[in-house]
């Protein structure tokens, strides 16, 4: 039954005689949003999708404190059973009237909500066509469900298109999913050009908001509303553990039929609800990030700041200015040790590698927060600087 | 519908181009096993097929592809249906 561990056993063997484990980091203490100690060392943390900062926010903290004292440290119970409390329903409600839609459902986390959603949205009889970069929760949501997958060239709406035409009449059931925000190099989905294949052929479209929401739109809603096709979004995923710094996810639609999936999902009716901490603090998060413009602006100048810095000492940079900032590196082992560099500089990034990267590259990934210091960015400039440099 | 030994050859033409030549390829060769292929490459093959004959090949049917030949079938079966 281990026989089929070898090959991530050598992996795994081969980093350890390199003494460069990124799959492994412990922070050792967490002292702000955007600081950590990590080997004994104060540690900038680059790498950790908190763009909003809202982690150590104190009223987020102060609601999840008396949720803890009021409703105690978990609900021990499915949603479908005891584990729906007062505040479970009202973050439904408040997610729904956030987005302008008719209601959400609350998962206890964002690969869950997307596991959850696809797992019970799309069967057997129906069609997925998803983006290739799409992140391997949409895959297991459409393995778990049995549906017919088919991917399309990631962003390449000719290529969608092409597919669409090609599935006739089974466009109808057909449920397009792309992410707003691609994790890896940064860049958007051409959603208004999928909007347009989507109203051409008919089906219907999921865009999962995990790295867009907060950061993307007047009110942070994510791409959809940056690119005002709200309407035509039949289906909304997103995850409270970024922008919303705890731990969960949602969807929201505008689909009377939503409500049936609940009852239907096993992602969600088989597991525990997310504590009312959780709850509480989520609550208060999304009223910061409803609310947080100057978050918003503080977040892109800071990652245009660090995008500049990094292409003027002459990175390949993955995408646009964006709060996801990759460079390209060349191979695995340049990757390792410019990651570990880097670290020992004082600088904690994610190390990203095939086959999870796209086009097999080699990236090391920063994520920006809005909680980063000029100083900070500046510090993270030259550190890349100084290995430049070495190079 | 497109036949068997023409998608082998265009088969055998794009492994040959994604493992750059370094193994002898025949029906019976293991795609992960045997040619190393990742996920990554695996699913860029299929997308290039896909475009390459025009058909669809739902990410489901590759659970049952394990070496060249099921990959040929595969598409064989997949050509008559859209055919």
């Amino acid at each position: 039954m281990f026989n089929k561990f070898k090959t991530m056993a050598a992996n795994r063997h081969e980093l350890d005689v390199l003494g460069i484990n990124p799959f492994n980091i412990q922070v050792e203490k967490i002292i702000s949003p955007t600081v950590g100690i990590i080997n004994g060392k104060h540690t900038i943390l680059a790498g950790t999708n908190n763009y909003l900062g809202l982690t150590f926010d104190p009223d987020c903290i102060a609601a999840a404190s008396i949720a803890l004292e009021n409703e105690g440290t978990g609900t021990t119970g499915s949603r479908m059973a005891n584990g729906s409390y007062s505040g479970h329903r009202n973050l439904e409600i408040e997610i729904a009237e956030f987005y302008g839609k008719r209601d959400s459902i609350v998962f206890s986390t964002g690969y869950l909500a997307n596991l959850g959603m696809l797992s019970t949205l799309a069967g057997p009889d129906d069609m997925v066509l998803l983006d290739g970069d799409c992140h391997a929760s949409i895959y297991d949501g459409c393995r778990l469900g049995g549906t017919k997958t088919m991917r399309f060239r990631h962003n390449d709406i000719d290529n969608l298109a092409k597919r669409m035409e090609r599935l006739g009449d089974r466009a109808e059931k057909t449920l397009i999913v792309v992410e707003g925000l691609y994790s890896m190099l940064g860049d958007v989905a051409l959603l208004k050009e999928i909007v347009e294949v989507k109203r051409e052929y008919g089906g219907y479209l999921l865009v999962d908001e995990a790295h867009s929401l907060g950061i993307l739109g007047e009110k942070g809603c994510g791409l959809s509303e940056e690119l005002n096709v709200m309407d035509d979004v039949d289906f909304i995923v997103g995850t409270f553990s970024k922008s919303l710094g705890g731990a969960g996810g949602f969807c929201v639609s505008n689909h009377e039929e939503l409500d049936l999936i609940r009852y239907s999902s096993r992602p969600y009716v088989f597991t525990a609800s997310p504590s009312p901490a959780t709850i509480a603090t989520t609550r208060q998060a999304l009223k910061k990030l409803s609310s947080g413009t100057h978050l918003r602006k503080r977040l892109h100048d800071n990652a245009i700041r660090l995008h500049t810095g990094l292409k003027e000492l002459g990175y390949t940079l993955g995408a646009a200015p964006s709060p996801v900032i990759a460079v390209v590196l060349d191979s695995k082992l340049e990757a390792l040790q410019f990651w570990n560099d880097l670290l020992e500089l004082g600088i904690y990034v994610n190390l990203m590698m095939p086959p999870a990267t796209p086009n097999g590259a080699f990236l090391v990934r920063c994520s920006v927060s809005a909680a980063h210091t000029t100083e900070q960015i500046d510090m993270i400039c030259a550190a890349f600087s100084k290995l430049r440099v070495t190079a | 519908m497109i036949e068997y030994q023409s998608i082998l050859n265009d088969i055998y033409a794009g492994l040959t181009e994604i493992t750059k030549g370094r193994f002898d390829i025949n029906e019976q060769s293991q795609l992960i096993e045997q040619l190393n292929l990742d996920s990554l490459q695996i699913m860029g093959l299929i997308l290039d097929i896909e475009d390459h004959f025009d058909i669809s090949i739902p990410v489901n049917v590759l659970k049952d592809v394990k070496t060249v030949k099921d990959l040929v079938i595969q598409i064989e079966k997949l050509s008559r249906d859209e055919g």
